[in-house]
């Protein structure tokens, strides 16, 4: 009797961690952040690409109207990729398209923009990549779709003809 | 007079040199529990990534700024996820994992104790 207690608690743990590894098998250990999540513009100060002034965050994002900071760099290839995207959204109506210069190179990244275009109104530098982090970013290229000083969509890698077709949408 | 302040002066500078040493302590303790999120299996005092570096340089900032160890996980905790960082809170989702390996120790200490009992 008391060794079939003993046998029957033993195989009741090993089927309890049985179940909690193959569950954990399912879990991907990939960071994946949420992709809609409505959180507050971060603060922060940048200097600006062309001016070389500093701006205040708080300065750019205060119109009611929609923002798309785009975190680009001209070493980046998947930027390269999604940038005739974001020149096709240059012009669009109530929306400004600011970009986050991440840890470049000045000529390369003044070269990048004469080559493929300039869809941004205002084109701030993260020499160091803080200001990326402010935002949570992890990597580039990275998108944010803004509204009334919160981050209503973000897009986590290049932006292709269906991002474009959402962001058209969200802010019809 | 001059005695005086030569000596206040190599207080100065080594009193300097202990506060950068705290800071860089703290520092390093901080990015170790972090968790290098394009990296596998790497705390971001580890890796040598872009990321990793930008988070390390953000974390000096901010012990400069004056913000806590605690201030500091809950500026990323906000930012990442609870998944950045390696030690996990205490809250509803991880009482198992915080008190099974202790039910665990008394259960089997409690059967250890049992035949000690026995054999006497």
């Amino acid at each position: 009797m008391k060794n079939n207690t003993i046998i029957i608690i033993v195989i009741s743990f090993f089927i309890f961690v049985f179940l909690i590894f193959y569950k954990g098998l399912n879990n991907s250990n990939i960071y994946k952040p949420s992709d809609s999540e409505n959180k507050i513009v971060p603060k922060f100060s940048a200097y600006s690409f062309f001016e070389n002034k500093l701006i205040n965050s708080e300065n750019i994002f205060n119109q009611k109207k929609f923002y798309l900071l785009n975190i680009w760099a001209s070493w980046c290839l998947p930027c390269r990729d999604e940038h005739p995207f974001i020149m096709s959204l240059k012009g669009t109506n109530k929306l400004e398209i600011i970009g986050l210069n991440y840890k470049d190179n000045d000529k390369n990244a003044k070269k990048f923009i004469n080559d493929y275009g300039n869809p941004y109104s205002k084109i701030l530098l993260d020499k160091d990549g803080t200001r990326a982090i402010e935002w949570g970013a992890y990597g580039v290229p990275e998108t944010f779709l803004i509204f009334e000083n919160q981050i209503i969509k973000r897009y986590v890698g290049p932006l292709n003809s269906d991002s474009i077709l959402e962001i058209k949408i969200l802010i019809k | 007079m001059k005695t005086a302040k030569f000596i206040l002066l190599i207080f100065l500078i080594f009193s300097f040199h202990s506060v950068k040493a705290d800071e860089t302590d703290l520092q390093n303790k901080i990015t170790k529990n972090l968790r290098c999120l394009i990296c596998q299996g790497q705390s971001v005092y580890d890796s040598d990534s872009d990321f990793a570096i930008s988070l390390k340089l953000v974390v000096k900032n901010k012990i400069k700024d004056g913000l806590s160890e605690k201030e500091i996980y809950a500026f990323l905790t906000e930012k990442y996820g609870e998944w950045i960082l390696y030690d996990p809170k205490f809250n509803k989702n991880t009482y198992i994992l915080w008190f099974l390996p202790l039910l665990i120790f008394l259960f089997g200490g409690a059967i250890v104790f049992k035949k000690l009992i026995n054999i006497k």
